[in-house]
């Protein structure tokens, strides 16, 4: 079970003045299970790649593969396959348009063909695993706050089951508490029910906590794909493609410039501290003196 | 007094039932009590449903407090019969960059509140030349704005607010919707209008790091002001923060970590440059 | 298919045409219009054609551009023509079964689909010299003698333009939309009529909420900004006619003489 893109290239408006190649013999295998994040600023092209994966956009040349087969073949059933690769865009508000929260949920597991109380479980089921709290199943989705439409809109993909669910910027607009508690959600259903999740963020701070493969887009190629620890590492060539590494790393190298034994790989804030507590008792400290020992 | 004072201050929304009775009340600003001086940098945090956008309306009079006053440069928002005047002294920039830019043209757009204002003709002109210069956007002034980048759409808004000659701007959460680089991009615009054109800046936001430059920060919760005070005495409270669903930028958490580590170092680091400073010294 | 449609779009260059005010081109594009109706006879339409291709040739958009703007109406322009040839009486000129083809049939269809022809191509050269604000000015100053029976000019230009600047945002969140629901499994495309249009409720709703978000901001954002109706309120750009602009209705109003004449003399 996979999906790969074979040497796929995405151009808008081809043969005009408008021209822009948005992708660029994009080669990438995404295997099940795993928690990738892209990265990429805004007009980098990773919009475009993840319309690629639940084949929402058809590539200029190239092809699509899910599970060896091409879903850009005559007879393939995309339908089938945007249930089986999930896709929850930025806007909650795109999506949400019943009046009330369970059957906007049941709108994705209907048109599978099921019937309402079928649909109804696999809705029930999909809000109670985003954290969505039963007495507002009822509640009409545009009453809700933003971080709980969040919820109603990832449910409503969920809930058709697919294998790969892909998140396009899952915590824009929220507020701390609400990114925090999206992410734990997502991170649980990758855990718990093995769904390989994509995540696009701007965040370097969340990709850094949550995903095990980092790929950076830029200028419709992919610049990097790696553990999140070596990708940061480039942190001088992200800054040229417009990114930044996620704080810790800045700190951590500037540790280490001045003196401090530190390892410039660590992305987290319990990692960091974790790494400087042993550099500074190493380094025999002062600082460490007189504080309570642990 | 300051430039903007408010005493007391609390807004009730109303939710009326079908005959047009008032059904219920919902307190979303309770209690204000804020005096910000003229040509200072204030920030006001809270999370979403905290109150402070509501809040922010109430500086330039797109809401009238239920109770209590604020005074926006000597001037009663309830008892000013002309409450342009008001926004003209305290001009506004919102989240969304598509719902505030009026005009198709970039200059067009900076140009609408003076024309509002009914500023002559060759003034109108002066002025936008001026803020599209102060925001840097002079070289898209012939643009439209629908080619612009996020951060690029919120300093033409801001221009437009400039080009009022506005004695204090409020951004309410001017960043929310922008990436990392549009944020960069329209947090400097503003930083700069500070420092040069001494505006009095009111910036709402839920993002830390913004806060970090601020003179003064407030942090609301529940329509109340919970917590004031410099950055540097807000961010050494990690734990009450959390309280308010908020969190600190990750160099004052990793601090604040190793300092309950036992690691002796000062109270409160907001920047890189502080932090390895205290480790290495 | 929406991308030949050429109307109402600008085309941004630097000629005498489009520095011309924008009141001078609706009052030119009136005229154009009129005698297009006046013309009857061959060299009325010679005259219409030298015309309209000066006019062309002044204002520096291509002529590939112009043209491209009639596949539009190209539909509109081939039934006009057979309903005009079949359906006109007189003189037979070609017979098959019970339809005749007349000699008045062709001549008439022939007048018909010039007519049309230069109506597109005369409007759409004021269109595409004009930006969309200054047509909505123009439009502005020009029927403000109506504000004294109560019809709210400054407000009518003012919602054009501000439909102006919004239609492509919304047309991009249209997009936004149907891909989100596409993704969800919905199916904009089989189906029966009345299946589509039930279809279309999950793209409808969360289009017209976007709109009335959109119109609840801009309506504030516009009041932050000290908007409080026309009065009071001056202009940046204001419209003032030059010397060119003299000059332009001195011609307009010649080629209008010219056409009366023709028409008065059954030429």
């Amino acid at each position: 079970m996979s999906i790969e893109l074979k040497n796929v290239t995405y151009t808008y408006s081809p043969g005009t003045a408008y021209e822009i190649h948005a992708l660029k013999d994009i080669c990438l295998t995404i295997p099940d299970g795993q928690f990738i994040g892209v990265i990429g600023h805004t007009g980098s092209g990773k919009s475009t790649l993840i319309q690629h994966l639940n084949a929402l956009i058809r590539p200029t040349s190239g092809s699509v593969l899910y599970n060896g087969e091409d879903v850009w073949a005559e007879n393939y059933n995309r339908k089938d396959l945007r249930s089986q690769v999930g896709l929850v865009f930025q806007y909650p508000e795109h999506q949400l348009f019943e009046s009330d929260v369970l059957s906007d949920v049941c709108f994705g597991p209907m048109n599978q063909g099921l019937s309402r109380e079928e649909a109804e479980k696999e809705a029930k089921k999909a809000l109670r695993q985003v954290g969505f709290k039963e007495k507002n199943f009822h509640k009409s989705p545009f009453e809700l706050s933003g971080g709980q439409k969040k919820r109603v809109a990832i449910a409503g993909v969920l809930a058709m089951n697919p294998r790969i669910l892909i998140l396009d910027e899952p915590t824009a607009g929220l507020d701390p508490k609400g990114r925090d508690e999206i992410l734990d959600q997502i991170a649980e259903l990758h855990s718990v029910r093995g769904i390989t999740i994509i995540l696009v963020s701007h965040s370097m701070e969340d990709v850094a906590k949550y995903v095990e493969r980092l790929i950076v887009v830029n200028r419709g190629e992919i610049a990097f794909d790696d553990t999140p620890k070596e990708v940061f590492s480039h942190y001088r060539e992200l800054e040229a493609m417009g990114l930044a590494a996620p704080q810790i790393t800045y700190i951590m190298h500037a540790l280490k410039e001045k003196g401090l034994n530190v390892d410039p790989g660590a992305t987290t804030v319990p990692e960091a501290c974790e790494d400087i507590l042993r550099a500074l008792r190493e380094a025999g400290s002062p600082l460490l003196k007189g504080g309570p020992a642990k | 007094m300051g430039i903007i004072k408010t005493v007391k201050v609390a807004f009730d929304y109303f939710k009326y039932d079908e005959d047009g009775n008032v059904q219920e009340t919902q307190r979303a600003v309770d209690n204000v009590n804020i005096d910000i001086p003229e040509g200072s940098f204030v920030a006001v945090l809270g999370h979403n449903g905290s109150g402070k956008s509501t809040f922010a309306k109430h500086i330039n009079a797109l809401l009238l407090p239920t109770e209590g006053t604020v005074w926006i440069d000597g001037m009663d928002t309830l008892k000013e019969p002309e409450l342009w005047k008001i926004r003209q002294k305290a001009g506004m920039v919102f989240q969304n960059p598509d719902n505030q830019i009026i005009g198709t043209v970039v200059e067009e757009d900076v140009g609408f509140g003076p024309e509002n204002m009914g500023v002559p003709t060759d003034d109108i002109w002066k002025r936008v030349d001026e803020s599209l210069e102060k925001t840097g956007m002079t070289a898209y002034r012939h643009h439209s704005p629908n080619k612009l980048s996020g951060g690029q759409k919120q300093r033409v808004a801001i221009a437009g607010v400039m080009a009022m000659r506005p004695k204090c701007i409020v951004l309410d959460e001017p960043t929310a919707m922008l990436d990392p680089n549009g944020r960069k991009e329209v947090l400097e615009a503003v930083r700069q209008l500070n420092r040069e054109e001494k505006v009095t800046v009111v910036l709402i936001t839920h993002y830390m790091e913004e806060v970090i430059h601020a003179d003064h920060v407030y942090v609301m919760d529940e329509g109340h002001v919970v917590m004031e005070g410099t950055p540097r005495e807000i961010f050494s409270q990690v734990e009450t923060l959390k309280k308010y669903r908020l969190d600190v930028p990750q160099v004052t958490l990793l601090a604040w970590e190793l300092k309950k580590s036992g690691v002796d170092i000062p109270e409160g680091i907001l920047t890189i440059e502080e932090l390895v400073n205290a480790l290495c010294q | 298919m929406i991308r030949d449609i050429t109307i109402g779009q600008y085309y941004p260059a630097d000629s005498v045409l489009h520095r011309l005010d924008p009141r001078t081109k609706l009052a030119g594009t009136l005229i154009f219009i009129v005698s297009v109706f006046l013309f009857h006879t061959l060299p009325g339409y010679a005259v219409a054609t030298v015309f309209l291709a000066a006019v062309i040739k002044i204002s520096k958009v291509p002529v590939k551009f112009i043209f491209k703007g009639l596949k539009a109406i190209f539909l509109i322009l081939l039934i006009t023509m057979i309903f005009n040839m079949l359906l006109t009486p007189g003189e037979e000129l070609w017979s098959l079964g019970f339809i005749d083809i007349t000699k008045e049939g062709v001549s008439m269809a022939v007048r018909m689909a010039i007519r049309l022809i230069y109506l597109v191509v005369g409007s759409s050269l004021m269109t595409l010299t004009t930006t969309p604000n200054q047509l909505t000015d123009g439009l502005e100053k020009s029927l403000r003698p109506l504000n004294r029976i109560h019809v709210p000019v400054h407000e009518i230009a003012m919602m054009m333009s501000i439909a102006l600047r919004f239609i492509p945002i919304l047309l991009e969140e249209t997009d936004k939309i149907m891909k989100a629901q596409i993704a969800r499994g919905a199916d904009f495309e089989s189906g029966n009529l009345i299946q589509k249009v039930k279809n279309m409720v999950p793209l409808l709703v969360p289009l017209f909420i976007s709109a009335f978000r959109r119109a609840n901001d801009l309506a504030m954002a516009m009041e932050a900004r000290c908007y409080h109706g026309g009065s009071h309120r001056t202009q940046m750009k204001p419209l003032q006619y030059k010397s060119r602009d003299r000059v332009a209705y001195l011609v307009l109003l010649l080629y209008l003489a010219v056409a009366v004449a023709f028409r008065v003399a059954g030429i």
